[in-house]
């Protein structure tokens, strides 16, 4: 079912307001179109035809009313739309844009991205999918038609081309961004903290094992996984480089510190954290790979702290007043690398928050429920988190900016989601 | 039959003593004659009696002996089941806290007799957590509980390669519920014998 707004006539005249106002837009951008936060240009999706329109069209009005930076406008009566378009009408409908999306013979789409305020077309493309309709594959394929089209509109690429690793049972699943395709990683009889490499194509997780918790990385195309964790005793909470050479993760037989572990030879395992005694899990990197935010116990009570990677300058980041002064954990650092999102505890629960690191100011994202496990889409948007508002935890997305949320996964209790970098080819 | 004829005969002789003897002459004191037919079956009546006496009291020494060895072996077993549940008591902790409770220590101290006279014995502490924090972190705080058990064993004369430590975080509940009582019971480690603990010895 698709969820975006199916408009009547009746709300024509309520949206006739917004069409003026973004078909007069500084020409000077890439498309006629110009984005600002909190607006979101309305983009007509004109009926899909052929032989799977309606996942086509579910998909595409999902993926574009997910992303949370267009308003999709569907006709509600689905009739095919043949010919030369007449722009005036989708104007008074409130549309921007006006998608028109084709199946392409022997597999593929044909998309046309129509500029209402142009009145032409504004971006064209033909796309190949060979994969089977229908399949994992094809879907992903058809996410990213999405994703590019939101980049035609917005200038920002979407998030619908990606997945989230999270936790079931013990087990290790993952689901499209839509909440569709829900499949185990098969083989990993203990999995747990579950992080993406760069490319998309390997994870790291934890698993337990008899003498403790080991760190695996795992190839998802051909499924082989090494262990990667050096000693025993317990081997947590992996995070790849932005570079993807190394990984890094919490190991200690008593206290844990954060280690870096290479991918391939190079030195052995050198350590970074030096928490004397204390909990040092959760590392998570800046974008550009030089710094690493983590939880330490250090204090007594986890907090956030920031360290150079190499362990140097280590800082408290969660100073701030706010909360209960007890218990910040699970960080996850923007893409953007402005902010770190956390779980911090207030009123006895934990809440999703950012911190600034600029300004070190805090905004607190969740309210209801038990809210914890924060990760962010590589929009630098969305995050993924667990909670339990739905009665059991789940895995929910959260858009930052507008604070729409939508429930990823319903089932059996999910955790610990890990959201994907964009996925260009399908492990 | 056969036992009649001798005692006959025996009879006779006594009655050709007697009538030899003449009334003015004091009669000779009678020889005293040895039937050692009778004397060895009073014997052997003596000697059957006696055998089935010590018979019966050997059985019942052995009745006894064997009640009191039961009895040892019950007390053993007691003994012995006492000392695995003293081996396998939990400790508890205080919420996001590792070190020992001065119960804890008490419970610890119990655990030691049996580890003393069992050298051969491996065992395993198993760290946990309540429900509460956060799922990772946990299990980095339950390893540093059962590294705290070990470290006071080990500080007590228990050698450190007899004992292995592993976490299980909050996944691994003991009690069900999300109040008090069951996250005081989860906040614990867990002590199981995993080499030798078929033949035990005692303490």
């Amino acid at each position: 079912m698709t969820r975006c707004v199916y408009l009547t006539l009746g709300a024509v005249a309520l949206l006739t307001t917004l069409a003026p106002a973004v078909a007069a837009q500084d020409p000077g951008v890439r498309i006629g179109l110009t984005y600002t936060a909190g607006t979101r240009p309305g983009v007509y999706l004109l009926p899909v035809t052929g032989p799977y329109q309606d996942s086509l069209q579910a998909i595409l009005a999902r993926d574009l009313d997910f992303g949370d930076r267009v308003s999709v406008i569907a006709s509600d009566s689905g009739a095919p739309v043949n010919g030369p378009l007449n722009y005036q009408l989708y104007a008074r409908l409130g549309a921007a844009a006006v998608l028109r999306v084709e199946q392409a013979m022997g597999g593929g789409v044909s998309v046309e991205l129509h500029g209402v305020g142009a009145a032409r077309v504004l971006q064209k493309k033909d796309v190949r999918i060979t994969a089977e309709p229908l399949s994992p594959e094809w879907r992903l394929a058809v996410h990213r038609v999405s994703d590019e089209v939101e980049e035609w509109v917005t200038g920002v690429r979407g998030v619908a081309a990606t997945r989230i690793l999270f936790n079931r049972n013990g087990a290790l699943f993952t689901v499209d961004s839509d909440g569709a395709n829900v499949r185990q990683v098969p083989n990993v009889a203990s999995g747990f903290s579950p992080a993406w490499h760069p490319n998309g194509q390997m994870i790291a997780y934890s698993g337990y094992a008899e003498d403790g918790s080991h760190v695996y990385v795992r190839d998802l195309t051909s499924g082989s996984t090494r262990r990667v964790s050096f000693d025993i005793g317990v081997n947590l909470t992996p995070a790849f480089s932005p570079d993807g050479k190394s990984v890094v993760f919490a190991y200690g037989s008593d206290a844990s510190d954060l280690w870096n572990v290479p991918l391939q030879g190079g030195e052995g395992p050198v350590r970074i954290t030096v928490g004397r005694g204390s909990v040092n899990v959760q590392p998570t990197f800046s974008p550009d790979g030089r710094r690493i935010a983590f939880a330490s116990g250090r204090l007594g009570r986890p907090e956030i702290y920031i360290t150079d990677a190499d362990g140097a300058n280590p800082q408290w980041l969660t100073t701030t007043g706010f909360g209960d002064q007890s218990y910040r954990s699970d960080p996850s650092w923007a893409p953007d690398g402005r902010s770190v999102a956390f779980q911090t505890q207030i009123e006895g629960r934990f809440q999703v928050a950012t911190i600034n690191l600029r300004d070190r100011s805090v905004k607190q994202h969740t309210i209801e429920g038990i809210n914890e496990q924060p990760s962010w889409a590589p929009d630098g948007r969305h995050l993924v988190f667990t909670s339990t508002r739905g009665g059991s935890r789940q895995m929910w997305v959260l858009d930052t900016e507008s604070g729409r949320m939508r429930q990823l996964t319903t089932g059996a209790p999910s955790r610990m989601g890990a959201w994907s970098p964009r996925l260009n080819g399908t492990p | 039959m056969h036992s009649r004829l001798p005692m006959l005969a025996t009879l006779a002789a006594a009655v050709v003593v007697v009538s030899a003897c003449s009334p003015k002459t004091p009669p000779a004191p009678p020889v005293p004659v040895v039937n050692q037919d009778s004397l060895d079956a009073a014997n052997a009546a003596r000697a059957a009696a006696e055998a089935a006496e010590a018979a019966e009291r050997a059985r019942r020494e052995a009745e006894a002996r064997a009640a009191a060895e039961r009895e040892a072996a019950a007390r053993a077993a007691a003994a012995m089941t006492a000392a695995r549940a003293a081996f396998s008591a939990a400790i508890f902790f205080d919420l996001d806290k590792s070190d020992l409770t001065e119960t804890a220590r008490a419970t610890l101290d119990a655990k030691l007799p049996l580890l003393r006279a069992n050298a051969n014995v491996r065992i395993r502490i198993a760290g946990h957590t309540d429900e509460r924090g956060s799922d990772a972190y946990n299990i980095a705080l339950g390893q540093r509980r059962a590294a705290a058990a070990k470290r006071y064993l080990v500080d007590n004369g228990i050698a450190a390669d007899r004992i292995d430590v592993v976490s299980f975080g909050e996944d691994r509940p003991a009690a069900m519920g999300s109040d008090e009582t069951a996250w005081s019971q989860n906040r614990r480690d867990e002590f199981e014998i995993i080499v030798g603990g078929e033949t035990l010895r005692l303490p």
